[in-house]
């Protein structure tokens, strides 16, 4: 498989698709495309937590649905701008992740991975039987106004569409920064060993909570944007499955971007596409998610390698640089 | 107090089945550090052969009331545990040496295989389990009417249960079982066939989970399709309450989520169960991170 | 002055005592050994010393500061690096990324810096990379700079470690079997590695099973047996002192 060499075009390639799509296809087919976008920030996000620094978690609904029920109380009670509630959507679900993953942050593997689990399920159930009297119970809250962005009305499918895929694109850029710095390096030591990491001196505890706090934020802000587009939630759009999905986006992407991107399309576009199959489509999809794991256990895309300029330091002679590093303190 | 007894039995009939499912999780992980997020679907699978078997075959007719069961016991245990076999050989054989997560969605896959697989053989409807071999005693035991259903699975989990720990105990091939558990590298180089030992124990663990599931069809009296996901994730969650990886931490684990969960139900409120159930899960990694019994193995530096 | 102090200190596993009553001292600038047998808790007074593990009872005092209990990042932080006696370097990572891993203390950019690149985090990082590439030099790593430290020769991980360690600035680095697996010819530019970084103001504590090489650099030896310890002072003093060889000769048959 030749995927690495290739990677560069087909980003490019991907984002000109991407571009000229909405004059392709139906509306139909650009809905779909939405879904995928909105899924591809949850992944994205999820990434950094998963895929990054190594933390199985499995609870990633939990999080957009945090957000997804802060713009909607905040919108239709409070009557605020759909898009002026993004931030604060963002940070009640960041707050929300800090204090649920401190006290469990410690928890190895798959211990970490049932709690998130447990996380999901927890705030499903409290969701359901309106909790505060705020979330509208099994029905969830409808009448969320369409977003205006400086006077524009957003409610069409394309003006959506190009929402979305914009945050995307941001993201994308934002978390290529992160990955290529202190950061990303931190997350990728604590994943390849946690111990050593801490023993370099990293703040072990500190970075996988600030993983965490990132991915939640961005689930957040993709929850607000998911309300937007329904203008009508309810619980059961938040549940387990939801979680899994993401989750395997994630592991098929095998860490990189285009990797989430890519696997994204399969896992969203594929059971529409297998629409025809109707009751059988589910089947044919769960077939394929061992399929895929089998032909690519690695995933698609590894993250490729950072890249230092390093190289010119290379001439140094290795004399002159052990006088530079004794600095004045040689004896 | 009476209604507290009676959640209590209540809780440990369930609480049982949980133990039985969750041994099929506990012994897989044990062996492969992988979590078959399918097992909860061989369950179904359990419960749905059951009824079949039940039903198309007229085996109460030929054998009676108590041979019947027996029999259909013994066979649901079979088919589930070929199932079992099948499914390490297809979806995780191949996916030993990937990434622990590549398996973990690989299972995530095969268990939505499964669940369609069954909606579509039977429908999206739930069904209703013939009550001829439902007991309909009650016995009177501490001033407690006390169904002799719940009796019979509390009894057949039991049993179930102490006949495992015995084969894991006292017989050679749970020697090896055990030995694969711990360094599978180093078991290999003792002579122990380890492809031999992770086949078994997904005959074990399904056939366990798949007579798991005809215990419910037999309890309640009703199955559906998606009863595996939820039956799963508790069983799930009962194995690392006890510290997943160990044996009598998944007996332990599904019991004691079985009472919470009948006393959460019973008083405080219905709807909240569930929720409870995780809290009390979270609440107690918190205090003990490897589950109750879990081995608290500080990592060589 | 004493850079670090170990005053009674203790460390239980269960019932079993890996660490009784231990008293000694560093002083800055000098290379001093902890030896004894296997299994004489050597590795138990490092893990406590870097923080890893909690000491059940007495002092750690580094600089003037208690450091019992605190994180193992906080005491990297505060000027103590280590290497691991069984190798934890990021194996699938570049040589150059490991050693970064060491820099990453002295790094401030945070979270927002990062995504945004803001100038002074971009400075930051060349100046790390820079840092780092001069830590390879100093242990002769540079060219491999880019290769993955997994595949690297066993004494090669084992300085790459030093490097890595070296990178955070430290005041003491703490060096856990430095030679083990190594060649005698890796052994023998260890030793001068080791002076080296004596010289370079680094005060350094090491574990060694490979005597001559402890003969040759300490300044001081500190004897544990049983968590305890049973000797210190000069090597040549050590070596003569009757417990000593009685420990050794009744453990195993290590070299003098």
């Amino acid at each position: 498989m030749k995927l690495q060499d290739i990677r560069t075009p087909m980003g490019f390639g991907l984002a000109f698709l991407l571009l000229v799509l909405p004059f392709l296809c139906n509306a139909y087919w650009l809905d779909v495309c939405v879904s995928i976008g909105l899924y591809a920030l949850l992944a994205l996000s999820l990434n950094v937590i998963l895929g990054q620094a190594g933390i199985f978690h499995m609870g990633h609904a939990a999080f957009f649905a945090v957000g997804a029920y802060t713009t909607s109380i905040l919108n239709t009670l409070y009557h605020w701008p759909v898009l002026w509630t993004m931030p604060l959507a963002g940070c009640a679900a960041a707050f929300f992740a800090l204090a649920v993953a401190r006290p469990i942050i410690h928890l190895r593997g798959d211990y970490l991975l049932i709690v998130t689990i447990g996380i999901v399920e927890i705030v499903r159930i409290a969701l359901l039987n309106d909790v505060g009297g705020l979330t509208g119970g099994s029905n969830g809250i409808f009448g969320i106004s369409r977003p205006t962005f400086f006077g524009f009305r957003i409610s069409k499918g394309i003006q959506f569409y190009y929402l979305v895929w914009c945050m995307v694109g941001v993201s994308l850029l934002l978390f290529h920064c992160l990955w290529h710095s202190r950061f990303g390096r931190a997350l990728n030591y604590i994943k390849e060993d946690d111990i050593a990491a801490e023993g370099c001196g990293v703040n072990v505890t500190h970075y996988k909570l600030a993983a965490f706090v990132l991915g939640a934020f961005w689930a957040g802000m993709a929850g607000t944007v998911y309300a937007a587009k329904m203008t009508t939630i309810a619980p059961e759009s938040f549940n387990f499955m939801e979680s899994v999905i993401i989750f395997a986006v994630v592991i098929l992407s095998g860490g990189s971007q285009l990797g989430v991107l890519i696997s994204t399309f399969l896992f969203i576009g594929l059971p529409e596409l297998l629409r025809e199959f109707s009751n059988a489509r589910m089947l044919i999809f769960g077939f394929a998610m061992m399929a895929m794991m089998i032909w690519r256990p690695q995933g698609l895309l590894p993250p490729r390698r950072r890249r230092y300029q390093a190289g010119a330091l290379l001439d140094r002679s290795s004399c002159a640089a052990r006088e530079s590093v004794r600095g004045g303190s040689a004896v | 107090m009476e209604q507290f007894l009676q959640q209590l039995l209540n809780g440990l009939a369930v609480g049982g089945i949980y133990a039985l499912v969750a041994l099929g999780y506990t012994m897989v992980y044990g062996v492969m550090k992988l979590i078959n997020f399918a097992h909860g679907d061989i369950f179904t699978i359990g419960a749905y052969l059951g009824l079949t078997l039940l039903v198309s075959c007229n085996i109460a007719g030929m054998l009676g009331p108590v041979g019947a069961l027996l029999a259909v016991f013994v066979m649901v245990a079979l088919l589930t545990a070929l199932v079992g076999y099948l499914l390490e050989r297809v979806a995780y054989r191949p996916l030993r040496n990937a990434g622990r997560l590549s398996a973990v969605v690989s299972a995530l896959g095969a268990s939505i295989f499964f669940q369609n697989a069954v909606m579509l053989i039977y429908g999206a409807r739930f069904y209703v389990y013939p009550d001829f071999l439902r007991p309909d005693f009650t016995v009177h035991l501490l001033g407690l009417n006390v169904p002799g259903v719940r009796l019979l699975v509390i009894g057949a989990t039991v049993a179930l249960m102490l006949a495992l720990s015995a084969f894991i105990q006292r017989t050679r091939t749970g020697a090896a079982i055990r030995a694969v558990a711990i360094d599978p590298g180093a078991a290999q180089l003792m002579g122990i066939n380890v492809d031999r030992v992770i086949s078994l124990v997904f005959l074990i663990g399904p056939g366990l989970g798949g007579a798991a599931g005809l215990m419910v069809g037999i309890y309640y009296g009703q199955i559906d399709f998606t009863m595996g996901w939820s039956y799963g994730l508790k069983a799930f969650t009962a194995a690392i309450l006890g510290g997943i990886g160990n044996i009598p931490g998944a007996m332990l684990g599904g019991l004691l989520l079985g009472v919470i969960e009948a006393l959460a139900a019973g008083y405080v409120a219905m709807a909240w169960k569930d929720a409870i159930a995780f809290m009390v899960l979270i609440l107690i990694l918190i205090i003990r991170p490897t589950g109750i019994l879990g081995e608290r193995t500080a990592e060589k530096l | 002055m004493s850079l670090l102090r170990l005053e009674e200190v203790s460390k239980f596993f269960g019932g079993l005592v890996a660490v009784n009553d231990l008293s000694f001292d560093v002083e800055e600038g000098s290379i001093v050994g902890l030896i004894g047998p296997n299994g004489a808790g050597k590795t138990t007074v490092f893990n406590c010393i870097t923080g890893n593990y909690t000491p059940e009872t007495g002092r750690i005092v580094f600089d003037g500061k208690s450091i019992a209990g605190l994180q193992p990042h906080r005491i990297v932080e505060l000027g103590i690096a280590r290497t691991f006696q069984t190798i934890r370097l990021f194996g699938r990572l570049p040589v150059l990324e490991n050693t970064l891993a060491g820099r990453h203390c002295r790094m401030k950019a945070g979270l927002l810096s990062c995504m945004f690149r803001t100038s002074a985090q971009r400075r930051e990082e060349r100046e790390a990379v820079a840092r780092c590439m001069d830590e390879l030099h100093f242990v002769g790593l540079a060219k491999q700079y880019a290769e993955p430290a997994g595949g690297l020769a066993y004494g090669s991980q084992r300085l790459l470690e030093i490097a890595r360690a070296l990178a955070s600035d430290p005041r003491l680095i703490i060096l856990d079997e430095p030679a083990g697996g190594m060649n005698d010819q890796e052994t023998v530019a260890l030793v001068d590695t080791i002076k080296d970084i004596r010289n370079r103001g680094i005060t350094v504590l090491l574990i060694e099973h490979d005597m001559r090489l402890v003969m040759k650099i300490c300044e001081k030896l500190i004897v544990l047996e049983h968590g305890a310890m049973i000797a210190h002072g000069k090597p040549e003093d050590v070596r003569r002192n009757p417990e000593v060889i009685e420990a050794y000769l009744g453990a195993d048959d290590e070299k003098w």
